[in-house]
């Protein structure tokens, strides 16, 4: 049961992605322009669908399918997470690709696409082995 | 709206936060938290809905907007940014924003920050 709903909440998550069409790397680009706010819809649509679900999950002891929950307990707001911040900004900026429209455009097969996403995970590779509790 | 669904059932069900950098660097690396069903399947689902969405609706998959040397420079950056800050736009804007994290809500104010200043000052040269 577990698996199977993990893989399912990752087929919701990218016809979600392509759906608002955040697969299109143009329209983020536009969004950081300030010319087009899909981006701000999407997000708060996400955001308003999950809050409940989030709350919810302070109640419960556990989740349905497993032991407990594994949530960040870090408060810390510390030179990694501005500088890690700083770095994704200049990134997502260069090529309206983030993590998870990245991994769902890898789809297409499209050799530059793979590069990006070839690239990102070398640069977290590089991250665990030159830090490796991260 | 089905992002919001898609990572409250990750929550619910598996009890994990549907980060999409956290899940890919704590699936590729060795963890110690039995987490790593969780994170392969849910890429396996979100990468195979990549392929057959990509035949389905191709005109929902936009050409890149860089070359493919800027395109690998923004790929390490994304990579160490997000490893480094914790999380991506999924996991500290969806998820974190929703909870209350003000460590995510500074997260996301510095990235989208940033990441305008980056597409003004590429569009000005």
């Amino acid at each position: 049961m577990k698996p199977a709903t993990a893989a399912f909440a990752g087929v919701l998550f990218a016809i979600g992605l392509i759906v608002s069409d955040m697969t299109s790397p143009g329209r983020i680009v536009g969004f950081l322009e300030l010319s087009d706010p899909t981006l701000m819809f999407v997000m708060g649509g996400a955001i308003g669908v999950y809050a409940p679900f989030a709350w919810l999950a302070r109640k419960r002891r556990s989740p349905l399918f497993a032991r407990s929950f594994h949530l960040p307990r870090s408060n810390a707001i510390d030179l990694p997470l501005v500088a890690g911040a700083v770095i994704f900004g200049v990134g997502w900026g260069l090529s309206g690709l983030c993590p998870g429209p990245a991994l769902v455009a890898s789809g297409t097969g499209r050799l530059d696409t793979l590069i990006f996403v070839g690239a990102m995970i070398a640069g977290i590779a590089f991250c665990k082995l030159a830090k490796p509790r991260v | 709206m089905l992002i919001g669904l898609a990572a409250a059932i990750a929550l619910i069900a598996n009890g994990r936060i549907a980060g999409i950098s956290g899940t890919l660097g704590k699936a590729l690396h060795a963890d110690d938290d039995g987490g790593r069903p969780f994170r392969v399947a849910f890429l396996v689902g979100l990468i195979a809905t990549g392929v057959v969405g990509a035949q389905l609706v191709p005109g929902a998959f936009g050409a890149n907007v860089a070359g493919t040397a800027q395109l690998a420079i923004a790929g390490l950056l994304v990579g160490v940014g997000t490893t480094l800050g914790n999380g991506c736009t999924s996991g500290h804007g969806v998820c974190g924003i929703s909870r209350g994290s003000k460590r995510s809500l500074v997260a996301v104010i510095v990235f989208m920050g940033t990441a305008m200043v980056t597409v003004a000052v590429r569009g000005a040269l």
